[in-house]
This record gives structure tokens, C-alpha cells and sequence, in this order.
């Protein structure tokens, strides 16, 4: 069985770290928060400008002056801080964020990244996924491993333009985990009940197995 | 003390002419200059070149001069969520430069702190780097970046005071700081206006000099655009 979104989060929360200050990106990434065991001390940071980012508000408790890169209304836990937005991105560029959890609409066997735009069709923006993607050196991008139509987005060479350049280290995607090798994708890990050749299929861009691949735990 | 406080609106936009280049604080509709988009949209100035994260939504903050039509050029980040925003950009009518978020934000502060410009590593060997000069710094890749110059400043903050003094609250400080003073004219609006000598000189996050002018807005909707909570176990 392909991993759902949550399934996906769950996996890449495995990923955080002790003492880790993570970014995390729209979409998926945001859920990663749900699943980071409770013995683990980490500090979300957002990119408008806050870190130490706390659950949704209860009702009624919500506040428009306090909110998330993804404009939701959101708390902040003891120990938090905001700030402006070039402070923000020195926490990004500066490297002083460990890891950075964001999505994809596609990544190339080298690395490359492409999540901004569909030329003619959307063109929503980079936000700060250029200045995460270009200056992290810990990225984890969650993705689905093909497209509504089945076709593969882990690819040789995107084919839309870039959000950054040889920069993506590991992908957690509804199919596998991951790395990415001067050589392709190695594959480290299979979602459960998904076999070798499922992947295999499923990738277009080199895929390296070495050995047997184990199932992901959750 | 030198005195930045202007009656109102009407006042701290004075001078304000169509063709001109105006930076606005707020990221989607937090911390939004409510007021001076207000009374933009009054004066029916266009041509606008507006420097801004976000282009608000269809029928809120710098989405309602898009409305009108009053923007030229927008320079952003991220303009999703704005319907009449991607139909302008997709026809050709609205000339739209998106730049890396945390460029937008250093190209307001080089301006503010007297760069002419700056390095960053964000979108090289992306179509935002075309045409950019690059150069290579301890084995990395960098693009050179250009201060913005604008003629207006629009921002808004928490709490100042008549000598200019900001302070911000929450998230809805983003770009507001680092657009403070990096035009010929910064207008900040507050929705408390208090006597000078109330904020305490450690809590100031900008002080006066960057300000030029300086009123109490009339009214806040402070818009929430993705209203997200959970429910008491």
C-alpha cells in the first residue's frame, strides 16, 4: 500500500533529531509537526517570522496577527520568538536551521528541484523555497512518486523550471525513501507492500538498488 | 523630540502620485498597511510599481488596487491565492517579477542600510538568476542582488509613538522592519498611537529615523486568511 500524506509525515518525522531547529514547508511538510516523538526537543521555525511554532489555536483563540508560512492562524509554545523577514532568511541562508521539509513537483537524479511554477498554467511563486533549497545542506523533500496521470516525478532532468540546483539529499515519497547519489536515486527503504519493481516503474530517473530493501517502519 | 506624527491618513499620503514605486509591509494579510491601501484605492493613483510578499486576496489588501487596476508591475514572492492577480499575470496585462522571498526582504534592507546591493545564493541556476552577474565565493555560487529604490514605504505596526518609534506584534512584523526607511519616504500606521515617552526605549523594534510619517489607522479588519483550530479534547 502506497503511504498517505499523514503516512508520508510520519515518516519523515523519524528524521528530526534532538535539538533540531527545522523549517518546515506548505503542504505535507506542515504535518510532519503531528507526528515528531514527544521526547524530542525541536523548534519549528516559520519563515514570516517566528520559531517555536505551537499547535492551532483553540476556538475562538485565534489571532490574525499570529500565523504560519501557510497564512494559518497558529500558537507558540514557551521559548518562542518573532521576528522580521531578513532575520528569518539569515536563519536560512546563514545555515542555522538543521533541517528544511518541503515538497516537490519534481526532483531530478542530480538533485535538482522544481516547485514553483508551471509555465502558462501557474505561477504561484517561489516564496523562500529558493533561498531554503539553495543554502540548506539538510533537505528532505516530500512528494507523491508520480503524478495524477501516473507519470514519474523523480526524474533524469526536470523539466520545469527550478527552485534550485543539485540541492536534495533525501525524498520520503508515498512509494520509498530515498537518497540521492552522485549515481541516482538509491533506494533505502519501500513503503509496505510496495515492491522493488512497483518503484522501479514508477521512476524515471536512474533508481540504484543495492540488496534487499527493506520496508519502511512507521 | 522630533515630531512624525500627521493627522491621518490623508495627510501621510501626501505626494503620492501615479507611476510611482511603493514597498508594502504584510505577509498575505498580516500586518498589512489596511489604511494606506485604502486610501491608494480613494486617490485612484495607477501605474503603481508595488514591492510586496504578497498580493493580498481578491477583495482584500493590495488585491483591491488590482482590482482597479491601478498596479503596473508587482515584485513578489508568492501571488497565489489571488484569482484576478493569475488572470492579469497569465494575459499579460499585470508585469509580474517573482524574486526568492529572502531576496525581496534584503534588497528592502540593503536599501534601508546603504548596499547597493548583495550576494545570495538563493535561485542560482534558476531563470531568477538570468541575466544577474554571478560570482563564486568559497566554492559557492552566488547572485548579485540590487537594492530596491522606492518612493513610498507603507507600514504598519502594533503600537508607536509621534517621535516614529515602532513596535510590532506577532507574525505581522515580517517585512515591515526591513522596509522601514528603505524609501524617500516611510509611512508607518499604528493601531495604537501613544505619547512619547510611553514605550520603554529597550521594546523598540524601529527606532523614529527610519519613519517619516507617522498616524493612528482608523480602522483594522485584521482579515484571517486560513482560519485553522482545533477543538478542546
Amino acid at each position: 500500500m502506497a503511504l498517505d500524506k499523514n503516512q508520508i509525515a510520519q515518516r519523515i518525522a523519524k528524521e528530526v533529531q534532538n535539538g533540531y531547529y527545522v523549517n518546515l514547508g506548505i503542504g505535507i511538510p506542515t504535518l510532519v509537526a503531528n507526528y515528531v516523538r514527544d521526547d524530542i526537543e525541536v523548534e519549528f521555525q516559520s519563515e514570516n517570522g517566528v520559531l517555536g511554532m505551537g499547535p492551532f489555536p483553540y476556538d475562538g483563540e485565534e489571532d490574525a496577527d499570529i500565523i504560519n508560512a501557510g497564512k494559518q492562524t497558529i500558537t507558540t509554545l514557551p521559548g518562542a520568538s518573532f521576528f522580521d523577514s531578513a532575520t528569518s532568511f539569515s536563519m536560512i541562508r546563514g545555515k542555522h536551521v538543521d533541517l528544511t521539509i518541503l515538497g516537490a513537483m519534481e526532483v531530478a537524479e542530480n538533485g535538482d528541484i522544481a516547485n514553483w511554477k508551471i509555465p502558462g498554467k501557474m505561477v504561484k511563486g517561489m516564496g523562500g523555497a529558493m533561498d531554503l533549497v539553495a543554502s540548506a545542506e539538510n533537505i528532505i523533500v516530500a512528494m507523491m512518486h508520480t503524478n495524477r496521470a501516473g507519470a514519474s516525478k523523480l526524474l533524469k532532468r526536470c523539466s520545469l523550471p527550478l527552485t534550485g540546483v543539485g540541492c536534495v539529499k533525501k525524498i520520503v515519497s508515498n512509494l520509498a525513501v530515498l537518497e540521492v547519489t552522485p549515481d541516482g536515486f538509491k533506494l533505502l527503504e519501500r513503503a509496505p507492500g510496495v515492491s522493488v519493481e512497483e518503484i522501479q516503474a514508477a521512476t524515471e530517473g536512474t533508481l540504484i538498488i543495492d540488496g534487499d530493501v527493506l520496508e519502511m517502519q512507521l | 523630540m522630533i515630531t512624525k506624527e500627521v493627522a491621518g491618513v490623508d495627510v501621510a499620503l501626501e505626494g503620492v502620485t501615479s507611476g510611482m514605486t511603493m514597498m508594502l509591509g504584510g505577509f498575505g494579510l498580516s500586518g498589512i498597511p489596511e489604511n494606506a491601501i485604502a486610501k491608494l484605492v480613494e486617490l485612484n493613483v495607477d501605474n503603481l510599481t508595488c514591492i510586496s510578499n504578497n498580493a493580498g486576496v481578491d477583495d482584500f489588501g493590495l488585491g483591491l488596487l488590482l482590482q482597479k487596476k491601478q498596479v503596473k508591475k508587482m515584485i513578489s514572492s508568492y501571488v497565489g491565492e489571488n484569482a484576478e492577480f493569475e488572470r492579469q499575470m497569465l494575459s499579460g496585462e499585470l508585469d509580474v517579477e517573482l524574486i526568492p522571498q529572502g531576496t525581496l526582504a534584503e534588497r528592502c534592507r540593503a536599501a534601508q542600510a546603504g548596499f547597493p546591493a548583495i550576494y545570495t545564493p538563493a535561485g542560482y541556476g534558476t531563470e531568477v538568476a538570468e541575466g544577474k552577474e554571478t560570482r563564486e565565493f568559497d566554492g559557492k555560487m552566488y547572485v548579485l542582488e540590487h537594492a530596491f529604490k522606492a518612493d513610498f514605504a507603507f507600514v504598519k505596526a502594533w503600537k508607536g509613538d509621534a517621535a516614529g518609534n515602532l513596535i510590532f506584534k506577532g507574525t505581522a512584523r515580517n517585512f515591515n522592519p526591513n522596509m522601514c526607511g528603505a524609501a524617500t519616504i516611510t509611512v508607518a500606521e499604528v493601531e495604537e498611537l501613544v505619547p512619547v515617552g510611553e514605550l520603554d526605549p529597550n521594546q523598540i523594534h524601529i527606532p523614529g529615523i527610519f519613519v517619516q510619517r507617522i498616524f493612528k489607522g482608523e480602522t483594522y479588519e485584521k482579515r484571517i486568511e486560513q482560519r485553522t483550530v482545533r477543538t478542546r479534547d
